[in-house]
């Protein structure tokens, strides 16, 4: 297949802000300097001053705006096209809740205001952190923690304080799944415990016996997302949190996957002491290119003495209702995990889905997710089943995932190109080469925002890739033809990085 | 209410169909029955989007925002002024709604928008290699303890008091799963104690923490900190306060390993705490050993200008338990309305906003300090931020503040008890001269009226 | 190179690392299949020269974009010389594996180690193993 000619967008070539600017041009004008012009001398030691300023930009406001907007039509996004990232979530973000979370009320108010003058803030959080409470099934929430990974590391910290406070020290291990999200080894590493992997039966859960031959009096923690990044609800989950109790540890539920499971069964109920969320998925947040997000952690009643500070006490007053205050006195906790109290305006968005969906919705959007799912599994089986077989052939949660070992075998194209050809098509591919577990991976979730037709059309066209690669294989080899920019050398990149602007003058 | 999904009944029949069960339930077998739910969530039941609106908006109500009063707040968040153009620019669906640019080809705009935000920060820290930014200031601090374990091994981290509280906290928090005790020098006056710093570091220290301005407003000697790290090969880490780069030397180029801070103040809201974003930024020596997402330059099969990932070995998705961090999800929108505010603010409204917040600051303190029962807590140099220090209890000068339409500012007593009725006070640029008269009126008049009472016990937030 | 090498005259050890004997030293590199299994390496992260390693366990890194290997010792002993340009040009190692691409030089402590090793022969049928 012979390129087309370059787009426009192609034949650009991108320049960065700083490649704009020209001296004396410029976008600020300083307030009136209304207090006595002292020299800046007198204010400040010659040790401590700039001796040149940095070199940012000089440029005037519509080049400013026409400059990020360009940039911005380069990029590929959630409200324009089908997203089946998987293990992300990418579900709508409703509108309402830009509106919500910039309201003066929220997005100036400050941190350290009195939280007699931040009541509102205080009782949304209240609020949110009593319905994250029932969805996960266990009493007690933190907000604190800035995203999963951030939950992630408080959970295996209270673990840690947990067993610290009972003289138990001398636990040195985390177990985690060979399926499990690159960061909770990473996590286990940060907090100071030894990662033990966990072998996946054939079934795709948990390997029972792996697990009972390993749970010993030397680990802290079971760490375990669920249904797994397989897409699978562990059908041993039950025995799975017992063995980890019986052996004195901790188990930890990785809430990545809640999204599959709300309204429908709860990480307390399966026996576990701690879920982190991921307000950006499952309670849907903007994704931001990559942030922010948040990541709430519930516990059990065990763990509640080591929560992050501050926690929000709630007070009942006499006449005029509760108030709500910010409580650090608390002697057992495992500390501070970042400042003030966590990323609130994330909180604003998803209490105002959950006050949108409620109980009945909220196990809707789970039921629809879980539905989409099964739905496209089956449509890829007519489509693309002959190269692209479902790994684990039997009823999904909200994700699942395809192997593209055929394909590279029969057809000598990898996930990779198909994913590549995927772009000319207008999707964003699923998540590649992970889960590590299966060969040249791909993991869909489609989420409940989608249509049917979406997804009809999402199918017909890997089958439409499928036959194309079958007919002429170069034709992916080499895609994608349409983006901005088409394949870029990674490993150059990676050789000798250039992560800055070289700059002049 | 909605739940944003489009399925009709006929879909979800079709779709049964499709699947070949004959109804939802039979897609949950792996779920046990004992575990499955058998009652609706105990929540409230979903509302119209205009009821869900109207319920924010009073609970928003209850708080009192930087537009109710006059705020002289600081404490690691500031009021300044956030430019029009950043709303503008972030509500672009482009930029707000896709996720990490896993798809290097159809994420041009924000792997580029992290090169130039790399870039900003690297000028403005006088530093070569900065990530594409970490959650917040505190936890980007403690991560770079993590980063010192991973570069030299060594058991201490040492720690100056006039670190944010918020800061030393988290590193604490932080280090005991790292394994690395965190030790505290004290101040002296308002800064560092240089003495007591020298004496702490030794063979055994594998990072100092400062920070500059210092959490009292003190512009620290930050020459001697880094002189006294040196002699025993620790690093130094400071955390600094980007938007008084344009005033403040780098810290770079005081010859830092690591600089660190929080980035509300770069044209992000204040939001109650976030979200906001932390920058990060080192030495080449530790590009390996980084945190998080990087962006690089690279070109595709064409020969075009583009960019990537890069160096994406150090992450947790590849090196898993051997990463140099957990992080994934980052705060890239907010790094976003970083670069934005520092084009906008451009070479020299950084150097001309420094210089304003420094006079207003100096005629801010200058007029407190000239009220009877009020006095300068110290004489240190100062740039947005002061502590001073009254002869009245602070809870109570601030509630009666508060009652006037001022925000007075953040009482002290409860970091640092040596300083029971210490205030600490910060002018942006958003507090003109009127503003400060004003504040000098009120202020001056609570402590009058509340001069010689004895400091209620337990100081207020 | 599209297709697989494997140099007679050296030894071969199941983690797909070769070893060349000069003398009382040894050369240590990675084999076709290794580095065809890793795609464009990026960067070496090498001992320091003097290290002892010991047989069987990883005595450096090799990257590619998105991997990340361990290098395992098929013999023990200290390591003499590291290869700086492979350090420079992490690229030599896809290139010419088995020349340029060398990683590190060591003096083997126990010669008689390399006996367990595997000839040319045994390694590529091993490698047919390992593809069925």
């Amino acid at each position: 297949m012979t390129a087309p000619a370059q787009t426009a967008q192609q034949r650009e070539r991108a320049t960065t802000i700083f490649e704009k600017s020209v001296p004396g041009r410029r976008a600020f004008v300083a307030p009136e300097l209304d207090v006595p012009e002292k020299p800046v001398g007198d204010l400040l030691p010659a040790s401590a001053r700039r001796a040149e300023p940095p070199r940012l930009p000089e440029v005037a406001e519509p080049e400013i705006v026409r400059h990020y907007n360009r940039m911005s039509k380069r990029n590929f996004d959630l409200d324009t096209g089908f997203y089946p990232l998987g293990s992300c979530t990418m579900k709508h973000n409703p509108k309402l809740h830009e509106r919500l979370a910039a309201m003066p009320g929220n997005a100036r108010l400050h941190p350290a205001q009195a939280p007699a003058r931040s009541q509102g803030a205080l009782e949304l959080m209240y609020n949110l952190e009593r319905a994250l409470s029932e969805v996960s099934g266990l009493p007690h929430v933190s907000l604190q923690p800035s995203a999963g990974s951030h939950g992630e590391l408080a959970g295996v910290l209270l673990a840690r304080a947990y067993h610290d406070d009972r003289g138990d020290t001398a636990r040195t291990k985390v177990l985690t799944p060979d399926t499990a999200h690159g960061t909770n080894p990473a996590t286990v590493t940060m907090a100071g415990y030894e990662v033990v992997k966990v072998e996946t039966s054939a079934d795709g859960g948990v390997d029972i016996d792996d697990l009972r031959g390993k749970a010993d009096e030397s680990v802290a923690a079971l760490m375990l997302t669920n249904p797994n990044t397989l897409g699978l609800f562990d059908r041993n989950i039950d025995e799975i949190t017992r063995i980890v109790d019986a052996c004195g540890a901790i188990s930890y539920y990785d809430g990545a996957n809640l999204n599959a499971i709300m309204g429908i069964t709860r990480p307390g109920d399966m026996g576990f002491d701690v879920v982190h969320f991921n307000l950006h998925k499952s309670f849907t947040q903007p994704h931001g290119g990559g942030g922010p997000g948040a990541g709430p952690i519930a516990v059990s009643d065990r763990l509640e003495p080591f929560l992050p500070v501050p926690v929000i006490a709630r007070h009942e007053a006499g006449d005029g209702g509760p108030t709500f205050d910010l409580d650090e006195d608390r002697p057992k906790s495992i500390g501070r995990l970042r400042g003030f109290q966590g990323n609130y305006g994330v909180f604003v968005r998803s209490y105002a889905y959950i006050c949108s969906l409620g109980a009945e919705g909220l196990r809707e959007a789970s039921e629809v997710a879980v539905l989409n799912a099964n739905y496209l599994m089956a449509r890829l089986r007519e489509t693309a089943g002959q190269h692209l077989p479902v790994a684990f052939d039997r009823a999904c949660g909200h994700e699942f995932v395809l192997s593209g070992a055929p394909m590279k075998r029969e057809l000598g194209v990898r996930t990779l190109d198909l994913a590549k050809r995927m772009l000319d098509y207008g999707y964003h591919p699923p998540t590649v080469y992970f889960p590590l577990l299966v060969d040249e991976a791909l993991l869909i979730e489609p989420t409940e925002t989608e249509t049917r037709e979406t997804l009809d059309g999402f199918a017909e066209a890997i089958g439409e890739i499928l036959r194309e690669a079958a007919h002429d294989p170069d034709a992916l080899l080499n895609a994608p033809y349409t983006t901005p920019v088409r394949r870029l050398d990674e490993a150059a990149a990676a050789r000798s990085p250039v992560v800055r602007q070289p700059l002049s003058g | 209410m909605s739940t944003y999904t489009s399925l009709t009944d006929a879909d979800r029949q079709a779709m049964l169909e499709a699947i070949g069960v004959n109804e939802f339930d039979d897609l949950l077998t792996a779920i046990p029955d004992s575990l499955r739910m058998d009652r609706p969530l105990d929540l409230p039941p979903g509302m119209p989007e205009q009821e869900v609106e109207a319920h924010l908006r009073a609970l928003a109500g209850r708080n009192t925002s930087t537009d109710d009063e006059i705020c002289f707040l600081g404490a690691g968040m500031y009021d300044h002024y956030v430019p029009a153009l950043i709303d503008s620019i972030l509500a672009r669906s482009e930029f707000l709604t896709p996720y990490t640019p896993y798809q290097p080809e159809i994420s041009q705009g924000g792997l580029q928008l992290m090169f130039e935000y790399q870039t900003a920060i690297s000028e403005l820290t006088g530093l070569p290699v900065s990530n594409a930014s970490l959650y917040e200031g505190p936890s980007a601090l403690a991560s770079a303890g993590y980063l010192a374990k991973l570069a030299n091994g060594r058991p201490e981290l040492v720690v100056s008091a006039g670190v944010h509280p918020h800061s030393r906290a988290t590193l604490e928090t932080m280090a005991v799963g790292y394994g690395t005790s965190v030790v505290e020098v004290a101040l002296a006056g308002a800064a560092t104690d240089a003495e007591a710093l020298a004496e702490a570091i030794g063979p055994q220290t594998s990072a100092v923490f400062v920070q500059q301005p210092n959490f009292l407003g003190a512009v620290e000697d930050l020459d001697a900190v880094v002189a006294a790290a040196r002699s025993h090969r620790a690093l130094v880490v400071c955390a600094c306060d980007a938007l008084t780069l344009g005033v403040l030397r780098a810290p770079g180029d005081h010859g830092v390993d690591i600089a660190v801070g929080e980035g509300q103040q770069l044209g992000n809201r204040l939001d109650f705490g976030g979200p906001s974003f932390g920058f990060f930024a080192a030495t080449e020596e530790h590009i390996r050993r980084m945190p998080g997402r990087i962006a690089g330059e690279t070109t595709d099969v064409d020969g075009r200008r583009g960019w990537v990932l890069t160096l994406q070995t150090r992450e947790q998705h590849i090196r898993r338990e051997r990463a140099t961090h957990n992080i994934c999800t980052a705060q890239v929108l907010n790094a976003l309305a970083g670069v934005i505010y520092l084009s906008w603010l451009g070479r020299r409204g950084i150097v001309e906003l420094g210089e304003l917040m420094l006079r207003r600051t100096d005629y801010a303190r200058e007029r407190l300090t000239a009220l009877p029962g009020v006095r300068a807590l110290h004489e240190q140099p100062v740039v947005r931020e002061f502590a001073i220090e009254l002869n009245a209890p602070v809870a109570e000068v601030i509630e009666r503040c508060a009652a006037e339409g001022i925000n007075a500012g953040y009482a002290l007593g409860h970091d640092y008890p040596q300083h029971p009725d210490g205030l600490l006070v910060a002018i942006t640029e958003r507090r003109s001269r009127a503003d400060i008269d004003r504040l000098v009126d009120v202020l001056g008049r609570a402590v009058a009226a509340l001069r010689g009472e004895p400091a209620a016990a337990g100081a207020a937030r | 190179m599209a297709e697989g090498t494997y140099p007679a005259g050296l030894r071969y050890h199941h983690e797909h690392d070769w070893v060349r004997t000069e003398g009382d030293e040894a050369v240590f590199g990675i084999t076709w299949y290794a580095q065809d299994a890793l795609g464009e390496i990026v960067y070496y992260d090498p001992p320091e020269p003097g290290t002892a390693i010991a047989k069987d366990s990883a005595y450096g890194e090799l990257e590619s974009v998105k991997a990340v290997s361990d290098i395992y010792a098929p013999a023990s002993g200290e390591v003499v010389a590291v290869n700086q340009d492979v350090m420079d040009r992490p690229e030599l190692v896809n290139e010419d594996p088995y020349g340029a691409g060398w990683l590190i030089r060591v003096r083997l402590s126990d010669p008689a180690e390399l006996d367990a090793l595997m000839d040319v022969d045994a390694y590529q049928a091993y490698l047919a193993g390992l593809d069925g």
